[in-house]
């Protein structure tokens, strides 16, 4: 696989029409700034500042992250200032193509300070590949600080192929501040991953909403943490759904502190194999139980 | 042309189905009788999702009782399920599109036949988000859009209200203009009844009469009381 077909799993083929930085093996390898974004290296090659000014709008801004030879591990900082009354679509994501037999691991600190009434759209992919027995390690870390009544949307996939992954995800929500996470992960042979929430509903009327759809195969293990505080009168709402297949495990541990008499939390999970009814239903239009089966997991993790 | 001969079906402490002889002919059968008398368990005995405990089910004349849930789809056997299943993450379209054989046929006629307006529906989940009755007439569009040969629904009317009830009674009264199937209707609904060719009327897992529609139809109690719908 080469560099540009990984590049192109990783952000869905997105164009960027704003602002970019392209990191390939540990490098910068392209960078694009505009007279809104501005982007800055951290010393030592330690990560990147994203600066987006007030009022920046309809731009969809590009931040992949691409391993394509074993043992290099990194860990990257990258941190995004956003101004106020922004509205901007960001893609970040990490592709390891790794044939050799080392680890490739990339752990990126993402942290975002969402200024007041700004909108950020936040799409993060994560795709491992190669035949090599190097393990391929992705550990992502979010940290988000929202402002004032401004909104945030979060969504991450991790389809195939990430051996290992812990996922972290921390935010403070200031009032009228509202945050919908929507993970999506599929492992299968033997692969591990761990997904940890941790919020802080501080702001009257803050919202959140978080929800995991996840499908674990074969041997694979997931497990969900979630850490919901409501400090003020706040809504939070968190889901987990999980589909088994063959011998995997999940586990879902939700916890949810409510500091003020009016914080509303809710939480609802379910683990379990795929339904019967679904796919009887999909026997009866004419497919088999494999088609059946892809065509609820597909859909499931869409 | 489908037939079921001496079927039984019983779980571990009860009969459900006694020593049951039918023959589904290219019409319109009505299967009625009381809840509980096996009409549903019937319907899932033909298209495979229960394995009878003993007897034959011919397809064609040919003998299809071992064949699996999707090889008897295939054969052009479609059953549209008196609860219609959720699914998380698959939409009216995808739906649609599966149960669809004929790939140019626009799937907004099918919605259409059911009363819903494709451009609200198709790119809904088909999850909690859709009323009870928007999921039946969706599960309804799903079979007519296999247009098969043998076509079984499983009270068609349960849920759906006054207007789209009419429509679906239309629908089912042209149903066989285009399909020139079978078409076997499991309801307690008079208008559906008035439909068939033949009725069918079940009671503790027998078959108590076949006949009909002018025969078996002035024996239903259904018009006896008066307006109230004795039956409903
Ligand atoms: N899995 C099962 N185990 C035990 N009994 C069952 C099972 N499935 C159905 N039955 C029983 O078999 C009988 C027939 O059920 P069935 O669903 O076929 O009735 P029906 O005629 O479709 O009724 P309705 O009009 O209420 O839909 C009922 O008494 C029901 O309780
Ligand atoms: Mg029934």
């Amino acid at each position: 696989m080469n560099n540009e077909e990984l590049l192109n799993i990783v952000t869905d083929s997105a164009k960027f029409d704003g602002a970019y930085n392209i990191r390939i093996n540990g490098k910068l390898f392209d960078r694009k700034v505009n007279d809104n974004v501005n982007i800055v290296s951290k010393p030592n090659n330690s990560g990147i500042d994203i600066y987006i000014k007030d009022n920046t709008t309809s731009q969809t801004i590009g931040i992949p992250v691409i391993l394509t030879s074993g043992d290099i591990t990194e860990k990257v900082l990258n941190d995004f200032h956003i101004g106020k009354d922004c509205d901007v679509t960001i893609i970040a994501g990490c592709g390891i193509d790794n044939c050799s037999s080392c680890t490739s691991q990339h752990d990126g600190i993402h942290t975002f300070y969402v200024g007041e009434n700004s909108k950020v759209k936040y799409i993060e992919r994560h795709y491992g590949h190669g035949e090599g027995s190097g393990q391929r390690v992705m550990n992502p870390e979010t940290v988000l600080h929202l402002q004032k009544n401004s909104k945030m949307e979060m969504i991450t996939t991790q389809i195939e192929g990430v051996d290992s992954t812990v996922r972290k995800t921390t935010a403070d929500l200031m009032d009228g501040a509202n945050l919908v996470v929507t993970e999506k992960v599929l492992t299968s042979n033997s692969q591990t991953a761990t997904s940890i929430f941790d919020v802080d509903l501080n702001g009257k009327n803050s919202k959140a909403k978080l929800t995991s759809r996840v499908v674990a195969k074969d041997n694979s293990h997931q497990d969900f943490y979630s850490n919901v505080k409501g400090n003020n009168d706040c809504y939070a709402h968190v889901e987990c759904d999980a589909i088994i297949v063959g011998n995997a495990k999940v586990g879902s541990t939700p916890k949810i502190v409510a500091n003020h008499p009016d914080a509303s939390l809710v939480h609802e999970a379910t683990i379990g194999k795929i339904a019967g009814e679904q796919l009887l239903k999909l026997l009866s239009l004419g497919l088999d139980e494999k088609e059946a089966e892809g065509v609820i997991i597909d859909g499931f993790l869409k | 042309m489908l037939q079921l001969v001496d079927i039984c079906y019983s779980t571990k402490d009860k009969q459900i189905l006694n020593n049951v002889n039918l023959t589904f002919k290219d019409e319109i059968t009505v299967i009625t009788g009381a809840n509980g008398a096996g009409k549903s368990t019937l319907a899932k005995i033909i298209m495979g999702i229960l394995k009878p405990t003993s007897g034959k089910i011919l397809y064609n004349g040919q003998d299809i009782t071992d064949f699996s849930i999707t090889e008897r789809a295939k054969m052009g056997i479609a059953f549209a399920f008196q609860q219609p299943v959720k699914f998380k993450g698959l939409r009216v379209m995808d739906m649609l599109r599966l149960a669809s054989k004929d790939k140019k046929v626009a799937l907004n006629s099918y919605l259409a036949q059911v009363g819903l307006c494709a451009k609200d529906y198709l790119m809904r989940e088909l999850s909690g988000e859709l009323s009870g009755g928007e999921l039946k007439r969706i599960e309804i569009a799903s079979v007519l859009a296999r247009n098969c040969n043998v076509t079984i629904f499983d009270e068609p009317e349960a849920g759906i209200d006054l207007w789209s009830f009419s429509n679906l009674v239309d629908t089912f009264k042209h149903f066989e203009d285009q399909t020139k199937g079978a078409l076997i209707l499991i309801s307690h609904q008079e208008k559906m009844i008035e439909l068939a060719d033949t009725i069918i009327v079940m009671a503790g897992g027998n078959v108590e009469k076949v006949g009909s529609r002018t025969e078996i139809l002035p024996t239903l109690s259904i018009k006896s009381c008066n307006g109230c719908g004795g039956k409903r």
